[in-house]
This record gives structure tokens, sequence and C-alpha cells, in this order.
């Protein structure tokens, strides 16, 4: 390749490439707990997440239908796999902490308690220096808010 | 500048017309600025033209009886007198001015819809329209005064399908056809002269958005024979937040105001007031003065160069362009109409199209990825993902479109 976007390799790392094509957790769960739709009017960005809760109020499964760009598409595959076993608080903070990493690119206060998590979301961190693209990365979070709060709709505008 | 011979097209010299071509962007790369059907950079004559009003020769307009305001007043109302010229109006007073071309229909929805139309009758519009011809009239629609709305059908290729056209035209309650000129998405350079001819033997009156057309063609309103005409500054070189209604005189006379308030008036008492005669009636409050110059200036400086010979670069990128998408694999193109202007979208096998503007900006090539206020027309050809758009102005190179095709080949490589 003569490179003209080797410098991209940053936002586009092959996990994010691979995710974005092959999403996790791709489907329907017909039996959730709780469910949320997220639109970004802006793009056409749309999806739809399922969340299944166990009997101890931890998330037991998570996935998510929709329509994407490789960004939004890899952000929620990777957030259906990372929330599994945490309770509804847990996964919200989780994602304050991802939403500070996605506009900023870095996360002082995440602690070590987060360190495996947020390792896991870190190929996504690139994002926070192509500002149109953030809401990309966030909208699946966005849409899991919902789903845990009642409200459904969620809108990264 | 009738009888002066324009200069042959140069592309080379127009580009050094433009400041912030030649601005370094990230990484050094030159901008190729593939956007200007969102809105168009601007000629450092228009930019002068702005900063001389704001220095020499600005005050309000109509009301200061010193010499300041009388300037700016002069000013403002040569600008109404060259965008009737550059349209070809029969009268001055047939331009009003506006924010831009969304309240230009926004203005006709409201004034001519709700003032003139009558119950029962209906808008045509078509399914290849931008949001702002679809909006206002379905808010037309919605406020409960009978009138109804139609949508003409486009063909596979992206034309109006002018038989669907002729057929919601047939029982002769169509008051009002509203149609792009050009489409924003498609390119489509649409068939107006028989869309009015058909319009007005059923009775009907024909609004065009000109928003995309006014840009890459001569624009003369009485050989299309039209009744309303809307277009704005910020897309044809000049500055943002001025835009035109071209209406008939006798049109203007018939509707009821738009926004109330100074200027629009010629007698006010509690109990009422009096309307002002057109265009005045229509430019309720301080209008764009500033940028009514700097339109006068874009007018003037696109008309040096001329709107045929810039017909005939925009012409010869479009074919060149044709030819080097079609070299792109995985590349869609949306719309194949035959009289097409320099809009392309595309949709790509392996890219989403905010993937693929990402990319390109990288390569400093500036795209709009999304739906381009048209929702319904990506429905239409089922492209619900969107596209990415390359949009060509007066300024576009071939070597420009080149490196388009060459960054999308390469884009699709990265993806895969």
């Amino acid at each position: 390749m003569s490179g003209l976007f080797d410098d991209l390799r940053d936002l586009y790392q092959e996990v994010i490439l691979d995710h974005g094509r092959k999403p996790r957790n791709f489907r329907r769960l017909e039996d959730a707990d709780a469910t949320g739709r997220g639109d970004n009017p802006m793009c056409g960005d749309r999806i739809e997440l399922f969340v299944k809760r166990a009997p101890d109020g931890t998330i037991a499964d998570a996935a998510f239908q929709g329509r994407g760009c490789a960004i939004s598409t890899a952000s929620a595959s990777l957030m259906t796999e990372v929330v599994k076993g945490k309770t509804p608080a847990e996964a919200k903070d989780l994602g304050a902490k991802f939403r500070e990493l996605a506009m900023t690119g870095a996360c002082p206060d995440c602690g070590a308690a987060l360190a495996d998590d947020m390792e896991r979301l870190a190929p996504l961190s690139g994002v926070h220096e192509f500002p149109s693209r953030v809401k990309c990365a966030t909208l699946a979070w966005h849409t899991l808010n919902a789903a845990l709060d009642g409200t459904k709709e969620a809108s990264s505008e | 500048m009738d009888g002066i011979a324009a200069a042959p097209f140069d592309v080379a010299r127009i580009r050094q017309d433009f400041p912030i071509l030649s601005q370094p962007q990230a990484r050094g790369r030159p901008l190729v600025f593939l956007d200007s059907g969102a809105s168009a950079q601007k000629p450092r004559a228009v930019i002068d033209a702005m900063v001389r009003c704001m220095e020499t020769a600005y005050a309000n307009v109509h009301r200061g009886a010193y010499r300041l305001s009388e300037l700016a007043t002069d000013a403002y109302e040569a600008a109404r007198t060259a965008t009737a010229r550059f349209i070809n109006a029969a009268d001055a007073r047939e331009v009003v001015f506006t924010k831009n071309s969304t309240e230009a229909m926004n203005l006709v929805a409201h004034s001519w819809g709700r003032g003139v139309m009558k119950p029962g009758q209906a808008v045509l519009i078509s399914e290849l329209e931008h949001h702002a011809n679809i909006v206002p009239w379905q808010m037309l629609r919605d406020d409960n005064r009978g009138i109804e709305l139609r949508v003409c059908r486009v063909t596979d290729a992206g034309e109006i399908d002018m038989d669907d056209l002729e057929a919601k035209l047939a029982d002769g309650k169509v008051g009002l056809v509203a149609i792009a000129h050009m489409s924003n998405v498609l390119g489509t350079v649409t068939p107006v002269e028989r869309i009015v001819a058909l319009a007005h033997a059923q009775g009907a009156k024909v609004l065009l958005d000109g928003s995309q057309a006014a840009v890459h063609r001569r624009v003369d309103v009485q050989a299309i024979g039209c009744d309303f005409y809307c277009f704005t500054g910020h897309k044809l070189y000049g500055p943002t937040g001025i835009g035109v209604l071209w209406a008939r005189l006798e049109h203007l006379d018939r509707m009821p105001p738009f926004l109330g308030g100074g200027d629009m008036i010629s007698a006010v008492t509690f109990e009422t007031s009096e309307w002002a005669p057109a265009p005045a009636k229509f430019e309720a409050g301080t209008p764009p003065i500033i940028e009514a110059v700097g339109l006068h200036a874009a007018i003037d400086y696109v008309t040096a160069i001329g709107m045929g010979a810039i017909e005939a670069h925009e012409r010869a990128l479009v074919d060149h362009a044709m030819g080097a998408l079609a070299g792109v694999p995985g590349l869609t193109l949306m719309g194949r109409a035959q009289d097409r202007g320099g809009v392309f979208a595309f949709a790509m096998d392996a890219a989403h199209p905010h993937d693929l503007a990402t990319l390109l900006d990288r390569a400093g090539i500036a795209v709009r990825a999304g739906r381009h206020c048209a929702e319904p027309l990506h429905a239409r050809f089922g492209m619900e993902n969107g596209t990415t758009r390359a949009s060509f102005g007066l300024y576009t190179t071939k070597e420009e479109v080149d490196l388009l095709a060459r960054a999308l080949a390469e884009a699709r490589e990265f993806f895969k």
C-alpha cells in the first residue's frame, strides 16, 4: 500500500475493524428484560439493544442489532462483551468512564478495578482526535443507559 | 457583463481567487474541497466587498436621512438589481431577500400556501427533494387547511418520472408543484420547462428549488416560465445569511406577509397596519445588508467568468468523474441521470459512509457523509446507511477527481 491512510491505524485498529466486520452478540434477545433504541439522526446510525438480567440483577446477557459505521458497530459489539456479569450501576459507571476515554483519550480516575475493562475498550480511544466521530463510539453506551433506566430512547445528538 | 468577452476558463487562475484553497491542511496536504454542494468557498472579491462595506459604507438601510445610510441603501438595492439580472427577472421588485433557500421556501409555504391556496388543493413535490422542500409542505398539510401533499416518483435512474407527474396533475387539484431544479444528492437536473408546461396546463403554479442549479448553470426564470425560484448565497460563492426568493410580482401582490415588523409596513396604528408593497412586505426587520453586498460581489464574480464557461467546465468534470468513479471497485453511484451536474453520492461495499469520509479527510479530501437532508430519497434507493457525497465547484480540478478515485480505491483495501 502506498499508505495514504497509514496514520489512521490508530483510529481503525485491527480490533475495531474486526468487531466492525463481525460484530459479537449481533442478534435479538427474545427474552430480554430491558431494551433500548439508539439513534444518531445526523448519520442514520441506529441500534436496538437487548439486556437480560440474572436473578441477582446483574447483566446475564446483552445483544444488539442495527446499522452503523465500523466505529459504532465495534463499540456496541465490545460493550455487549464487557458489561456481562456487571450490575446495572457498574455498567453505567463503566459507560461514564468510557465516554471520558472517547472524548479525551485518557481516563485518569478509572482505577485498578476497571483496568481490564478499559483495556478491552482502549482501541476506541483514538476517536478523541476525531470530534465528529466521538458520538459514533458513545451511541451504544447512551443506549445502554436508556435501556437500564427504562427510558428506551437514546440519541447521541 | 454582456458584451464583454470572458477570458478563457483557467481553473488554476480561478483557484488563486479563493484564499482558503492555499491554506495548508493537516499533515501538509493541500485542501481538496469536494463539499461545495453543502456550501461553497469564497473568492477574495466577496471577502473584500463585505469588509469594504463595513469599513466605508455601513449603516442601516431604508431609514436614515444621512449619507451613510443612503450609501448602504443604494448598495443593498443594487444587490437586488444584480440578483434580478442574474436570473433574468423582469423586475427587481420580484426579488425578495431571505436568510437562505429554506426560508424562501417556508415563506412561500406560509404565505402562498396559507394565504392563497384553497382547501381541496394539493402541493406536488418529488422523491428527490431536500428536506427544505418537503417539511414546509408537510407543515402546511398538517395545518388543517385541507391541503393535500402529493409526491411524484423518481425513476431508478434518478430522474423525475414524468408519467407519474402527469398522472398526479391530472385531476386539476394541484395548486403548486414544488420541485428541485437540480438534486443535491443525485446531481439530476430536472426538465423544468416541461414540468412548468405540464403544471400550467393543469392550473398549477411552479416553485423551483434552485439551491444547487443556480450555481452550476445560467438560470433564466422568464424562459423557464416558473412562478417561484429559490436559491441561496452561500452555495454561490457568496456569504451565509442571505437567500433569494424570486416570484412574479402578481403573486407577491396576492400574498400576505410572512414575518411582521419594521420595514414591511406603510402605516401602523395599534388597531391595524398597512403592508408595504413587495418586496419590502416580505423583508421585516433589518435585512442582511453586508450579506447582500457579498452576494452582489459573488454574482459579479461568476458573471465575469461566465455561467456558460462554468457550466462547460463542470460538464467536463462530470464526464471525467463518471469514468474515474466507474473504475473504483465496490462503488455504487446513486442515480444515473442523463442531464446531471457535479454532485455524486455513492456507497462502498466495504465501508460505511462515515468511515469513508474520515479516511478521505486524512487524504485532505473534504466530502460529506450521511443522507444530505434527503432521507426519503435514500430510502427510495435502499441506501438507509446514507452515502458519501462529492460535489464540485468552479475551482474543482480533474486532478482532484483523480485523487478522490485513488483514495476511494485505497480506502476499500483498508477496510476489506
